[in-house]
């Protein structure tokens, strides 16, 4: 993956370009939906929030957008520093297991400890992320390394069945709970609220630092771990500040929209082709292109669906699916 | 490390052959005590003695119903279903020469999901499956999903042959997707079906009756000595289809007709109790491994499958509280060893 395939000055305009696709996807959002409102009514409502008596636009359009744009932000930067880090273009949060382990930590505080508080959610989640992070690593690089895909992508398999089951367990055992989870575990933006959102925030600002601060390391690293070593790199101390960076940003998605998957993967490589590999560029170039991908699958399963909406995890999962096939295809797989 | 990444001992080793057919007779065994003890486990007090003496007629009538009404037709079906994929899985294995490669990971089993859940869904009006749409339209509409999915995914996987990782990856891929569209359909059910559906999904034995069991049975009948038939010419395929067509095996042929076999038997088994996970995984490892071959023998892949369902069955309805479905149990087993494999098998193996 060469730096300099795209020219230099391209890269600003490009990312120019993806800030004004991210406001144009959230205009969009909050401009079409299931409930057929007037554009200008919509605007409206926007200006004059008492007249938004069904709360249809500050009670649902708003937040999902606010939301999408986030997730997708946070989403989209993990999966950079995922593909980054293991030099494995399939690398995902979803595919490899890591927002498994926090939808798993999240059903047990719910089902179990009884705790829906923002912050014990996200807490719960947070832990669970780290722990199936540090298994499905530990596995693959026990194997044949990180960055053969495959390796990774069967562990991220076996441990996302093992916690599902797991996951279904509890549920299942406690039939109330089951219907709320199932609209948890789809991964959804609908019926979300902006309450307890500060600590969340909190939590995404510490994961973006810590992707800011690696962004040097997943640089050397794109040249192998010797050479990355050989220019002076402490790769303990770079894995663990990725490894920070991942984990925070998953666990905050989770704990907000449930577990949605193929953002991670979709986004680094929309950015990738356009603004080239240098991580300076891509991690937040990943980012915008993670919440256009997101909130416009959202606008999608608005649309297609009708009155009953489409979730956007399932619009995700369907076209994701197709990316990742697309991806193995191309068979330029070790070149990351 | 067992036979997955050994030598081809097997071949010079004229004691082999005989070590696989006690292995077999001894799964035979196995399948005979599991049976009963699935038909005696459960949360009514039946003795042994008790379910023997109305197998052969001479229960009293309550007797008669837990026995013959309830546990048979469960016990059955968990025979036949843990039968079909791991026969399923011995077939695909073997064909990809890869132990990853079984019709769960590869998307079959999910095709064949997103087949029935169709069929659930369309169905709907009714409040409760009726009997035709368990013995006629469900294993149709899972065969057709099953074998449209095998198809695309062995198609996608092509250029210039067929790795095997990458036919593991693009199955992964595949199940993702479908697994998408699964949960689409049932978002767009109307409530009953939408239950029926993600019920049936998990996997489970409760609530099959001999209607489902019908046709899992004729497809084991029907195609069971077809795939046993072509122990040889997997053999052969073994040393790669060079040596294999000097061997005069017709590859393509052949590899069709594997590829349907296991296709027909993972619909048959999925529509019978919904994706039971890792069966077909696990059964042909634990008989290869039993066996010292260098793959997984056909029969005893198929006796250990219904070990597996059968047993673990009868385990969720006596050890576990509540009722645990089947399909939970075996993923929590296979998926663990799943990971271990991982950890051992570090050769990569390419098909031709």
């Amino acid at each position: 993956m060469s730096f300099h395939s795209t020219p230099l000055t391209r890269r600003p305009i490009v990312v120019l370009g993806l800030v004004a696709g991210v406001g144009i996807a959230a205009a969009l959002s909050l401009l079409l939906g299931s409930n057929l409102i007037p554009p200008t009514e919509v605007l409206h409502r926007l200006a004059v929030p008492a007249a938004d008596a069904d709360a249809v636009v500050w009670g649902s359009r708003v937040p999902r957008t606010v939301l999408g744009v986030l997730v997708g932000f946070c989403l989209g930067v993990a999966g950079a520093a995922m593909q980054g880090h293991t030099r494995n273009p399939l690398a995902d949060p979803g595919i490899f297991g890591v927002s498994a382990g926090a939808s798993l930590a999240v059903v047990i505080g719910a089902y179990v400890l009884h705790t829906r508080a923002m912050a014990a959610t996200l807490a719960l989640a947070l832990v669970g992320a780290i722990i199936a992070a540090l298994v499905v690593f530990g596995v693959a690089a026990m194997g044949r390394g990180l960055a053969d895909p495959v390796p990774l992508a069967i562990a991220g398999t076996a441990v996302s069945a093992l916690l599902g089951a797991w996951t279904s367990f509890i549920v299942l055992t406690d039939e109330t709970s089951l219907a709320a989870y199932r609209i948890w575990v789809v991964g959804s933006l609908s019926g979300r609220t902006l309450s307890g959102l500060g600590v969340v925030l909190l939590v995404v600002v510490a994961g973006l630092a810590c992707a800011a601060a690696n962004v040097r390391s997943l640089n050397n690293l794109a040249l192998g771990a010797d050479l990355a070593r050989g220019l002076g790199e402490n790769l303990l101390r770079a894995r663990l500040v990725g490894l920070a960076a991942i984990t925070l940003l998953t666990a905050a998605s989770v704990a907000i929209t449930g577990p949605i998957g193929f953002i991670g993967l979709t986004a680094p490589h929309l950015a990738r082709a356009a603004v080239g590999g240098d991580h300076r560029w891509l991690l937040p170039a990943s980012g915008l292109a993670g919440s256009v991908v997101l909130v416009g699958c959202d606008i999608l399963g608005r649309l297609i669906g009708g009155q009953a909406e489409v979730s956007v995890g399932v619009v995700l999962t369907v076209l994701g699916g197709v990316v990742f096939v697309a991806i193995v295809r191309r068979g330029r797989m070790a070149t990351l | 490390m067992t036979g997955l990444s050994g030598p081809f001992t097997w071949g010079a080793a004229p004691y082999a052959g005989h070590r696989t057919g006690l292995v077999t007779a001894v799964c035979a065994v196995a399948v005979l005590i599991v049976g009963v003890a699935g038909l005696v486990a459960g949360s009514s007090d039946l003795t042994l003695a008790d379910a023997l003496r109305t197998l052969v007629g001479a229960g009293s009538p309550p007797q008669q119903l837990i026995v013959l009404e309830l546990r048979l037709p469960r016990v059955a079906a968990g025979l036949t279903v843990g039968a079909a994929l791991g026969l399923a899985g011995a077939l695909t294995q073997t064909f990809a020469r890869n132990p990853l490669a079984t019709p769960d990971i590869l998307g079959v089993t999910s095709g064949a999901g997103l087949g029935a859940v169709a069929a659930i869904v369309l169905a709907g009006g009714s409040y409760s499956l009726t009997s035709a749409v368990l013995g006629l339209g469900l294993p149709v509409a899972a065969t057709l999903g099953a074998s449209v999915t095998a198809l695309v995914v062995y198609g996608l996987a092509w250029r210039d042959g067929v790795d095997s990782y990458r036919l593991v990856l693009i199955g992964i891929g595949a199940t993702a997707a479908i697994g998408g569209l699964t949960s689409f359909l049932i978002a767009r059910a109307q409530i009953t079906e939408a239950a029926a559906a993600s019920q049936w999904l998990v996997g489970s034995l409760s609530g099959v009756s001999w209607p489902s069991v019908r046709p899992v049975l004729l497809a084991l009948v029907v195609v069971a000595p077809v795939a046993l038939a072509q122990g040889p010419d997997l053999d052969a395929g073994m040393l790669g289809d060079d040596v294999a067509a000097g061997l005069g095996v017709a590859i393509q042929r052949h590899r069709l007709l594997v590829l349907g076999c296991a296709v027909a038997l993972t619909a048959a088994a999925v529509s019978a109790s919904g994706p039971i996970g890792f069966v077909a995984f696990v059964a042909p490892q634990i008989a290869q491994g039993l066996a010292h071959r260098a793959r997984p023998p056909l029969l005893a892949s198929a006796l250990v499958g219904s070990v597996v369902v059968t047993g673990g069955d009868a385990f969720a309805r006596s050890v576990l509280p509540g009722e645990i479905p089947v399909g939970i149990i075996t993923v929590a087993v296979g998926a663990p060893y799943l990971i271990w494999l991982l950890l051992h098998n570090t050769e990569r193996k390419d098909m031709a």
